[in-house]
């Protein structure tokens, strides 16, 4: 059954997109991820204009994000505090990835600088994560308990000025790197059409220390915010949210999300971390094959505004 | 002096003739949409559209021979589109050159009674610049070199034909009685919205005798334009709506399948 995208302006297959949407929402609900690292690219596959896919993803991503996020606002796991000031960043990051999308998009390399911040960051922390994770299940086969960093140790950036206690988090950490890490992934949420959960995680517990059990719901909190306003800047610069391509696509996520997310309690820390981590290398491995293989058809057309 | 007249006398005389004969037997072309509308609505997925068309005063000795051709195009809109060609930049792909033309049919589709080449030969085409390989496609930057153009040109109605937005429907156009044809033309899924222009072409034995044209408007349906509407002149408010929903949808799905 066909269904008409008015924003699009091109008819496809319903059913492709609620079962992409069930699949995302299956293993983002697996995996406690927002799932728009694997829309966007998705979607881009589907022939979908970039733009389009980028600026909807990020729609999408708010519907699965809110809901997880208002699960640990009940359980008392969100930072409001620390998520506020990644939000100030976020928000500050975000006007500037929508600014450059849009001159990217002028320049015609917008499809390539998508790409490429697909594979860098998905390539990276997909290997690292793949790494860690191999060796915490090669200690575990070992009898050896997985050494976890405590909270008290300190690195270069808790010598940074201006710091701020966290109560929530127990933290006592400088303004800057919260900051920083809030505008990168404001930056790349608005470019790449992602929520930036499988940086932000990794980010807050290697960089700042924040206790695991607050830095998913403090990490959603942000992203709900960061994509809602990326969702914005889309909306109003570019025009390219399309709201019915995101509503089939989060009735299929929310449904596919609650059978993940049972999935995912029969699995160990450690095999889901190797098995996400697999994920995201695939998917960044797929895009870098298009980026280095000679494409089918080496011409491209698009429309001034950079819309067809 | 003499023989000058009696040639050009001669010449009338054979000239009149003919030239008499053609007032009296004015083949004509009529067209008519059973719609002046089309509307895009949620299920559309492409489509056929009809065109009723009706041949005035044929000379029924070329009827009866199918001498008479009928070549039907429905035209999208002209809007501007770069062309960018990708090549290899450090081992990737990437868009490197571009050409930009300033008014380039959005959509072409073309039917015909039989194989163009049959119809007429393609220098009455190239005048009469019909058919997808003989639209003038206008570049901005005309001090580009004509090769580059021409190569820009050619990629241009290639990706426009795999889209399906430049088509051709041979054997498309049937008739029906001595005098009435039906053509039928194919509407790409992404087929443009806008105001589309149908034109006939009447030939006679390869010679184009006329030509008849109708508009069409392609629009997209209440709810669909609505939606692109609000996007388009209330983008602010489209997207807090969009958020919104989103925010809806995910508080509803943990609803439905709570757990905790």
């Amino acid at each position: 059954m066909g269904i008409y995208l008015p924003i699009a302006e091109m008819s496809v297959n319903v059913f492709v997109l609620l079962a992409m949407g069930a699949a995302v929402g299956f293993l983002s609900g697996m995996f406690g991820v927002g799932g728009g690292f694997l829309i966007t690219p998705l979607l881009i596959f589907y022939n979908i204009p970039p733009a389009i896919a980028v600026a909807t993803g990020a729609n999408q991503v708010i519907a699965s994000s809110f809901s997880g996020a208002l699960a640990h606002l009940k359980r008392g796991t969100l930072d409001f505090k620390l998520g506020t000031v990644l939000l100030i960043g976020g928000i500050a990051g975000s006007a500037a990835g929508g600014f450059v999308f849009a001159l990217l998009r002028a320049l015609g390399q917008l499809d390539l600088f998508i790409s490429l911040l697909y594979v860098v960051f998905l390539g990276t922390v997909g290997g690292l994560m793949l790494i860690e994770s191999v060796n915490a299940l090669r200690l575990t086969k070992g009898g050896v308990p997985p050494a976890l960093k405590k909270s008290g140790q300190h690195n270069w950036i808790h010598r940074l000025p201006f710091k701020m206690r966290f109560r929530t988090s127990k933290l006592f950490v400088s303004v800057i790197p919260v900051l920083g890490i809030g505008a990168g992934i404001g930056f790349l949420s608005a470019i790449m059409g992602v929520g930036g959960g499988f940086i932000m995680v990794p980010a807050l517990i290697y960089l700042l220390k924040v206790p695991t059990n607050v830095v998913v719901g403090t990490s959603l909190f942000q992203i709900v915010v960061v994509s809602a306003f990326t969702t914005l800047v889309h909306s109003s610069t570019n025009q390219t949210v399309d709201i019915i391509l995101a509503l089939v696509l989060m009735v299929g996520g929310v449904a596919g999300a609650q059978y993940g997310a049972k999935a995912g309690q029969k699995l160990r820390g450690e095999q889901l971390r190797a098995l996400l981590a697999l994920l995201v290398l695939a998917v960044a491995l797929r895009l870098g094959f298009d980026l280095f293989v000679k494409p089918q058809n080496l011409y491209s057309l698009t429309g001034v505004s950079g819309l067809l | 002096m003499r023989a000058a007249t009696c040639l050009a006398a001669l010449l009338l005389a054979t000239a009149f003739p003919a030239r008499a004969q053609e007032p009296a037997h004015p083949e004509s072309i009529q067209i008519g949409l059973s719609t002046d509308r089309v509307a895009i609505t949620a299920d559309f997925a492409g489509a056929d559209l009809t065109i009723f068309g009706a041949l005035e005063n044929a000379d029924p000795l070329i009827n009866r021979q199918g001498r008479y051709d009928v070549y039907v195009v429905l035209e999208g809109p002209a809007r501007p589109v770069v062309v960018r060609r990708k090549s290899r930049v450090l081992g990737m792909w990437i868009n490197t050159q571009s050409e930009t033309f300033v008014n380039v049919p959005m959509s072409y589709s073309v039917a015909t009674t039989r194989q163009p080449q049959d119809i007429t030969d393609p220098n009455n085409y190239r005048q009469l610049s019909l058919g997808a390989n003989n639209i003038y496609m206008e570049p901005e930057d005309k001090r580009d070199s004509p090769l580059t153009i021409q190569e820009f040109t050619d990629a241009l109605r290639d990706r426009k034909q795999a889209t399906g937005l430049y088509s051709d429907n041979i054997g498309g156009v049937q008739f029906l009685s001595q005098s009435l044809f039906r053509a039928t033309l194919h509407l790409a899924p992404n087929v443009p919205v806008g105001t589309h222009k149908a034109r006939a072409f009447l030939f006679r034995n390869g010679i184009f005798i006329k030509e008849t044209s109708a508009q069409l408007a392609i629009v997209k349906s209440g709810f669909e334009q609505t939606i692109y509407r609000f996007a388009t002149d209330h983008g602010f408010g489209y997207g807090l709506f969009a958020i919104g929903l989103a925010m809806l949808t995910g508080w509803l799905g943990r609803i439905v399948f709570r757990k905790d």
